[in-house]
């Protein structure tokens, strides 16, 4: 078996008294999509937010490639290639798309000024690949519409050549055409060898996009099970009671059955 | 030159989008509407401040009271919009100002006088004050964005303490008393004292408009390398134009703005020589005023073009987004309040220059014109949106205002209450202006 791209062993976070990981275990392989489900509170953006740096750790440890990985901070997730695409779209809304792309990583003229019109090119080029309908490179994100702008957060993770994306419910926000357009995008980044974490509680969705599930309950992890060999209804009872089907292999979040 | 630029633009138009619907002039010219507006009030308070006092309002002699007037307020509102923007305030900055100036004061009447034995208006005396100033408004600034930044206090807070606290110590520095007067050179900041002459005045103004045509072919060139669509090239020519005329205009009427005779006779005589019989000579550009517009020239630079202004304006628009970038948004917040330090500073030069010497009161309720012209001049304060220059068209606005009401005999508490209305009502014009055009408001 090949080493995991990412492999975050026994994490641990926890709010006041409350533990919202609690020594999750997960893992995900180079052109993977991996779910990662549960309710609202279940801990799954907690969980992939110590990956992206926007949360520090309790405990645990993170390896990427095999070799352990110090993330401290959205910089040092970003020097792993690691890229989040955030469930509130996380882009400055009086910015224009260009400057959301770069914000950040600014391409700079040799003076050190910013170079607007080289990255509004950049923005354009990628813009063509992902979202061919794209034109308004002008105006402020928050004059786009809900797919125009995931299609900016999605062009940032492509265009610095994400090894590792997090995508934290990229559909919420979308009508039913755009959805599909980050559908077939996922497909395509998958067959790049991009490892995807998803972080969906639609199931429908994660039968269809994802290869493995992890699912997760008051911070602990249920269980991780293959996608194929589960049914919507298997998927539904680890969300809900926190019961494993045979298929899966159980978490510490699994009620002991036998 | 021009023609290779021309075939350049020919070349690339097939390749270009689809040309834009046949677009309205001011939308071809691709201007903030705002701006126009702005302009637009000024101009109708000008017009109508001139008509009630027979004429008197627009004199050169006004004209250039009103720059020099403006001067120490704009040069801090511009510092203001980059607080504004990130979502804090500033209510220290007359504070800030009097500290300044009371250590500038100090400096160049005790310390290097006396303690470094350079006695008086030694040519060393006007670098060294505003040095210590300068340093004096960066690290009470940076101190204040530390307190905001790392230690999370909210910046109405830090600044209200900062509002109190600085006020008294210019007066513990001073022990309340008045200082001056100032040095000599240093007086060359104040304004009347310290002008550029007609000459070098035109000078600067043809700079000025070089430097404004290099900028519209500069960003004409680059957008046309990239195969993007451009302006018609009427619309560079008439921005082009209109900025000509607002520098030639600016500088013309300053420059007619005549010294009288008797003061220049005192000139003459200062330098040794006797004046040329019947030898008319203009003010010209004060150097606060050109102090002012390398400020705004800087400061607008600083917004647009570098990283500091970019993550400025992405963190007043999403703070939370601007950390998951990977800014650092509380060193970027102690970046912010020391340079609205040190502009207090620079500020602190130009008004306690004007006056010739520091007083206790100087810069009292300064932060509220400060706020105020940052404001009227379209600065949201919820973060986000703000122009250098609307700051500065909003000091001016705000002081021609003063000025005019004082001239046509308003008293004091009067002028207050209009200029309160006008603060409230441009604020809410400027909603109901973002609500057509979509806006955050």
């Amino acid at each position: 078996m090949t080493t995991p791209l990412v492999e975050m062993r026994d994490m641990q976070k926890s709010f006041g008294g409350i533990k919202a990981v609690d020594h999750v275990t997960i893992d995900l392989y180079p052109g993977e999509v991996v779910g990662v489900l549960g309710h609202n509170g279940a801990g799954k953006s907690v969980l992939t937010k110590m990956l992206s740096g926007a949360l520090p750790r309790d405990g645990g440890e993170i390896f990427i490639n095999g070799k352990k990985a110090s993330i401290n901070n959205p910089r040092d997730a970003r020097s792993y290639k690691i890229e989040t695409i955030y469930q509130y779209l996380a882009l400055a809304d009086n910015l224009d798309a260009a400057s959301n792309l770069f914000l950040g990583r600014e391409l700079t003229t040799p003076l050190g000024f910013v170079d607007d019109a080289l990255m509004e090119a950049e923005t354009r080029k990628i813009m063509k690949r992902l979202n061919p309908n794209f034109r308004r490179f002008h105006t402020p994100v928050s004059g786009l519409s809900g797919g125009q702008r995931q299609s900016v957060a999605i062009a940032r993770a492509v265009y610095f050549n994400a090894k590792i994306l997090i995508m934290d419910e990229p559909t919420a926000a979308l009508g039913v055409q755009e959805t599909r357009m980050v559908a077939e995008l996922i497909e395509q980044l998958k067959s790049e060898g991009i490892g995807i974490l998803l972080i969906d509680h639609d199931i429908h969705q994660v039968k269809m996009l994802c290869d493995r599930a992890n699912v997760m309950k008051n911070g602990q992890l249920v269980g991780t099970v293959k996608v194929a060999e589960a049914s919507e209804d298997d998927l539904l009872g680890m969300i809900i009671a926190g019961k494993c089907p045979p298929s899966a292999i159980p978490g510490p979040g699994a009620i002991q059955t036998a | 030159m021009l023609t290779t630029r021309m075939t350049a633009m020919t070349e690339t138009s097939p390749a270009a989008p689809p040309p834009a619907k046949p677009r309205g002039f001011f939308a071809a010219l691709e201007i903030d509407t705002r701006l126009i507006g702005m302009i637009g009030a000024f101009v109708v308070i000008c017009l109508i401040f001139n008509f009630l006092t027979d004429g008197r309002f627009m004199t050169p002699r006004n004209i250039f009271n009103l720059t020099i007037q403006t001067a120490s307020v704009a040069i801090m509102a511009t510092g203001m919009v980059f607080v504004i923007v990130t979502r804090h305030i500033d209510l220290s900055v007359g504070s800030l100002l009097a500290t300044c100036s009371a250590m500038m004061a100090m400096t160049q009447t005790l310390v290097t006088p006396e303690w470094l034995g350079l006695g008086l208006n030694h040519p060393a005396t006007m670098p060294i004050a505003i040095l210590v100033g300068v340093l004096t408004g960066l690290v009470i600034g940076a101190f204040h964005g530390w307190l905001i930044g790392y230690l999370a206090i909210p910046a109405f807070i830090v600044t209200l303490g900062g509002f109190l606290v600085w006020r008294n110590v210019a007066w513990h520095l001073t022990d309340g008393q008045t200082i001056g007067p100032l040095d000599e050179n240093f007086q060359l900041f104040g304004g009347i004292n310290g002008t550029l002459g007609e000459t070098w005045s035109w000078v600067v103004a043809a700079l000025a408009v070089l430097g404004a045509f290099y900028a519209i072919f500069q960003s004409r060139r680059n957008r046309v390398l990239h195969e993007f669509p451009v302006k018609p090239l009427w619309a560079e020519f008439v921005l082009g134009g209109v900025a000509t005329a607002a520098i030639v205009g600016l500088v013309a009427v300053l420059n007619a703005y005549e010294i009288p005779t008797a003061r220049l006779e005192r000139l003459f005589e200062a330098r040794g020589e006797t004046m040329p019989e019947g030898l008319v000579q203009g003010y010209g550009l004060p150097i606060s005023v050109l102090l002012l517009l390398l400020i705004a020239f800087i400061m607008t630079l600083i917004a647009r073009r570098t990283r500091l202004g970019r993550y400025i304006f992405a963190t007043g628009g999403n703070p939370e987004a601007a950390e998951l970038a990977g800014i650092n948004t509380r060193l970027l917040t102690v970046k912010i309040f020391a340079i609205m330090g040190v502009l207090c500073a620079i500020s602190a030069v130009v008004a306690s220059s004007r006056q010739t010497f520091h007083s206790n009161d100087i810069g009292t309720l300064d932060e509220l014109r400060v706020i105020a012209a940052a404001v009227i001049g379209g600065t949201a304060l919820s973060g986000g949106m703000g122009t250098i220059y609307g700051a500065i068209l909003g000091a001016l606005i705000m002081q021609s205002l003063q000025s005019g009401m004082a001239m046509v005999g308003v008293d004091a508490p009067y002028q207050n209450i209009v200029v309160g209305i006008v603060l409230v009502f441009a604020v809410f014009v400027d909603i109901l202006y973002r609500r057509r055009t979509g806006d955050k408001t």
